[in-house]
């Protein structure tokens, strides 16, 4: 019974919220890890572009709701995700357009791109206040819960609850639906294989007849899709706020260079361990221990290696390490 | 020459005795800064009670009461020091209701105030270390020391025979003082705190403050955060995760937020907040009328704090600060009769034929331990998702 008790806390507190944050950062960091990829810079602009395409799903979603379309028990906000996904990638093609295309053309160092796309940031920060304001906006709706801690407990007989919220269950699903997706196509459609090659070596892939401009435009509409899917999952799960989204940079581009720059399968692997990372080492581990423990060893302090406050601090350490050991992260992308 | 003016009229007030005069009463408070909008209400609050003094002509024999503004700013401590000293040997005030935020409050206390031997009586000053600086019984506050909730607290939580708590608090001056001062009073009359942990205001999530919480347990979370912030977040989380069942809020927490936010998700859980059912602060509201917003936070303890003055002057049958700073707590507290807003002139009467006042003024005045208001507190339930007083303390 204690044993059961240890693994349904632990499922409650880490593993559901450390998979579906994990899936969160997988996919922004895929679009992180593209761009770098094929773009070759870092996109600074990556959290508040995933503000933006939550941001456009949100209002769509209110307008649904005002019209009184639902796909209940679903929340509306999947059905508006495609508005959110057109807009976005009509926003970083009209940005690629106005500010990249220009930098591309000169043949700029990456440095300069990664500047130029800190100016995109502070841009885009202020069209999504400008629009939505700089609060906090809720906008999930249909069923919160599949299983509710209180029902757990009831129906287990365990004196600990489990609670399985849908948006967490939609964020995984959708995660995976979506990253089989982005491999299938980088693997198997032609377009994908050009822009496997282009990010390869970009030369022998000019010489070889592919068409930088479709490579790029291709890129950038993943890219909208990617932070658009994952900004609306991570609003759902927890809440949509614009400072939060441009806090995300930190753990995304941690995630992308954990797992190698460049490699999507990088970025996924990037995705959970920093997510894991976070949320055990600021996990106060004291009630697992207490169940599983024997007898009197139950431990009297909380067991946290860290004060929640310090979470940033994990990807922000994990990011160092990664960078002075192994800067081709886990999965041999390209050293920064 | 100016020296000497101010001797001679120093010497002439000393003559007066109980001679007729025109008191000067310093009113310093953040006219500008961050509480500006709340100043203008205490500072006509505090002259309400003046002009009604004045008009009625009984004080020390016939004496009418001036105001004089001085602007505290509420941070920066040189300038309300400044302003303090301006009032103190310029204008040569009598005392001072003032000042407004803790901090200006305690550097004029001990630049101006106690070099100087001026009565001071502060109505919005809430910080607990305000209770143990030093002030040769000159300082007084009509608001209740931020440390008081928290024991009102502990006293409402183990009244419910709840004896273990975990505690959240949002990580600023106030969250972090009022979690303390909980935590101190509670753990003194034999509760147990199992945690007490900061959280930020303004994430977007905020499991794994909860999952700290829930790992080191309690029968109920008390939340002294602000519900339009990350107060709500966390019982958002702790109610998703089954953590906790109940809640206590304080007064941050306590809004139509709650409601909207949660609804009866949270029935069963308790609070308190400032608030009382007292008659003054109607009657208070009546006496203003039209000329200011007499509900406005801190105006009905200004327009206390302006009358403790005048009525301890009366008491004491003179002016001056180092006789009539004994009589304060004399004529705020019981025995005597109750006196409410409006009835200054009735006050005046009584301790002019040598009688006691029991003064309960606008915000229910009690002063307790070193001068300061015990407060007055409703003690709330949830219940159907409707936030209900249980009672008034």
């Amino acid at each position: 019974m204690d044993f059961l008790n240890a693994i349904v806390a632990l499922a409650n507190y880490v593993l559901i919220p450390g998979l579906a944050y994990g899936s969160q950062l997988a996919l922004g960091a895929l679009g992180v890890t593209l761009v770098y990829g094929i773009l070759r810079f870092s996109n600074f602009a990556h959290g508040d572009t995933m503000a933006f395409g939550a941001m456009v799903t949100i209002l769509v979603t209110w307008w649904f709701q005002s019209l009184g379309i639902s796909i209940a028990p679903l929340p509306t906000a999947l059905l508006a995700l495609p508005f959110g996904i057109l807009a976005t990638a009509a926003l970083v093609l009209a940005t690629d357009r106005v500010v990249y295309r220009f930098y591309r053309r000169v043949k700029a160092k990456p440095v300069v791109l990664v500047m130029a796309s800190l100016g995109v940031m502070f841009i885009m920060n202020g069209i999504v206040r400008f629009i939505i304001g700089p609060g906090e906006q809720r906008f999930a709706d249909g069923a919160r819960f599949i299983i509710k801690a209180r029902d757990f407990k009831h129906w287990s007989g365990l004196s600990e609850g489990l609670a399985l919220r849908t948006s967490q269950v939609i964020t995984i699903v959708t995660a995976l639906v979506v990253v089989a997706v982005l491999f299938w196509f980088l693997n198997r459609t032609r377009t994908g294989k050009s822009m496997r090659a282009f990010s390869d070596n970009e030369d022998l892939a000019l010489l070889s007849g592919i068409n930088p401009e479709r490579v790029v435009m291709y890129t950038w509409l993943i890219v909208a899709a990617l932070v658009t899917i994952a900004g609306v999952l991570y609003g759902l799960d927890k809440s949509f706020k614009p400072f939060t989204y441009f806090q995300l940079l930190l753990p995304i581009f941690a995630s992308a260079i954990v797992g190698g720059l460049g490699n999507p399968l990088g970025a996924i692997a990037g995705g959970f361990v920093i997510a894991f990372s976070e949320v055990t080492v600021t996990y106060a581990w004291k009630k697992v221990i207490t169940y599983l423990a024997p007898g009197d060893w139950a431990p009297d302090g909380l067991v946290q290696l860290l004060s929640t406050d310090y979470k940033f601090a994990v990807s922000f350490a994990i990011l160092v390490v990664v960078l002075l050991i192994k800067p081709t992260g886990l999965f041999k992308g390209q050293a920064v | 020459m100016k020296k000497l003016l101010l001797a001679t009229a120093a010497s002439a007030l000393m003559a007066s005795g109980a001679l007729a005069e025109d008191i000067k009463l310093g009113i310093i408070f953040g006219f500008t800064g961050p509480i500006e909008s709340l100043t203008p209400a205490m500072a006509d609050g505090a002259e309400l009670a003046m002009k009604e003094v004045s008009d009625s002509g009984k004080l020390l024999g016939g004496s009418s009461v001036t105001p004089v503004r001085a602007d505290s700013t509420c941070i920066d401590a040189g300038a309300a020091t400044a302003a303090a000293e301006r009032l103190v040997t310029s204008d040569g005030v009598a005392a001072i209701v003032g000042a407004d935020c803790s901090g200006v409050t305690g550097a004029i206390l001990a630049n101006v105030a106690l070099p100087n031997g001026i009565v001071m009586i502060s109505p919005s000053a809430t910080s607990p270390g305000l209770s143990t600086a030093e002030d040769n019984g000159l300082f007084f506050r009509t608001a209740p020391s931020d440390a008081r909730q928290g024991v009102v607290m502990a006293e409402i939580l183990l009244e419910q025979g709840v004896n273990s708590v975990a505690v959240t608090y949002t990580n600023n001056d106030y969250g972090k003082g009022l979690a303390d001062a909980f935590q101190a009073a509670y753990e003194e009359r034999g509760g147990t705190v199992t945690i007490n942990a900061a959280h930020e205001d303004g994430k977007a999530d905020y499991s794994a403050e909860v999952g700290a919480l829930a790992a080191a347990g309690g029968d109920r979370l008390v939340v002294a955060g602000y519900v339009d912030q990350g107060g709500s977040g966390i019982v958002r989380a702790a109610i998703d995760a089954g953590a906790f069942d109940t809640f206590h809020f304080p007064d941050g927490m306590i809004g139509d937020k709650l409601e909207e936010n949660f609804g009866d998700e949270i029935d069963g859980s308790t609070g308190q907040h400032p608030g009382t059912d007292s008659p003054g602060a109607a009657m208070f509201k009546e006496l203003a009328g039209d000329a200011f917003d007499a509900t406005s936070p801190f105006a009905p303890e200004a327009y206390d704090a302006a009358a403790l003055i005048m009525l301890a002057m009366q008491a004491a049958g003179s002016s001056d600060s180092q006789v009539f700073k004994d009589k304060v707590m004399e004529v705020a507290n019981a025995p005597g009769e109750k006196i409410y807003p409006g009835e200054l002139a009735k006050a005046l009467d009584i301790l002019a034929s040598g009688g006691d006042i029991d003064y309960v003024g606008a915000s229910a005045v009690e002063l307790i331990g070193p001068g300061e208001s015990a407060g007055n507190y409703r003690q709330i339930v949830i219940e159907g998702g409707k936030v209900t007083t249980v009672k008034y303390r």
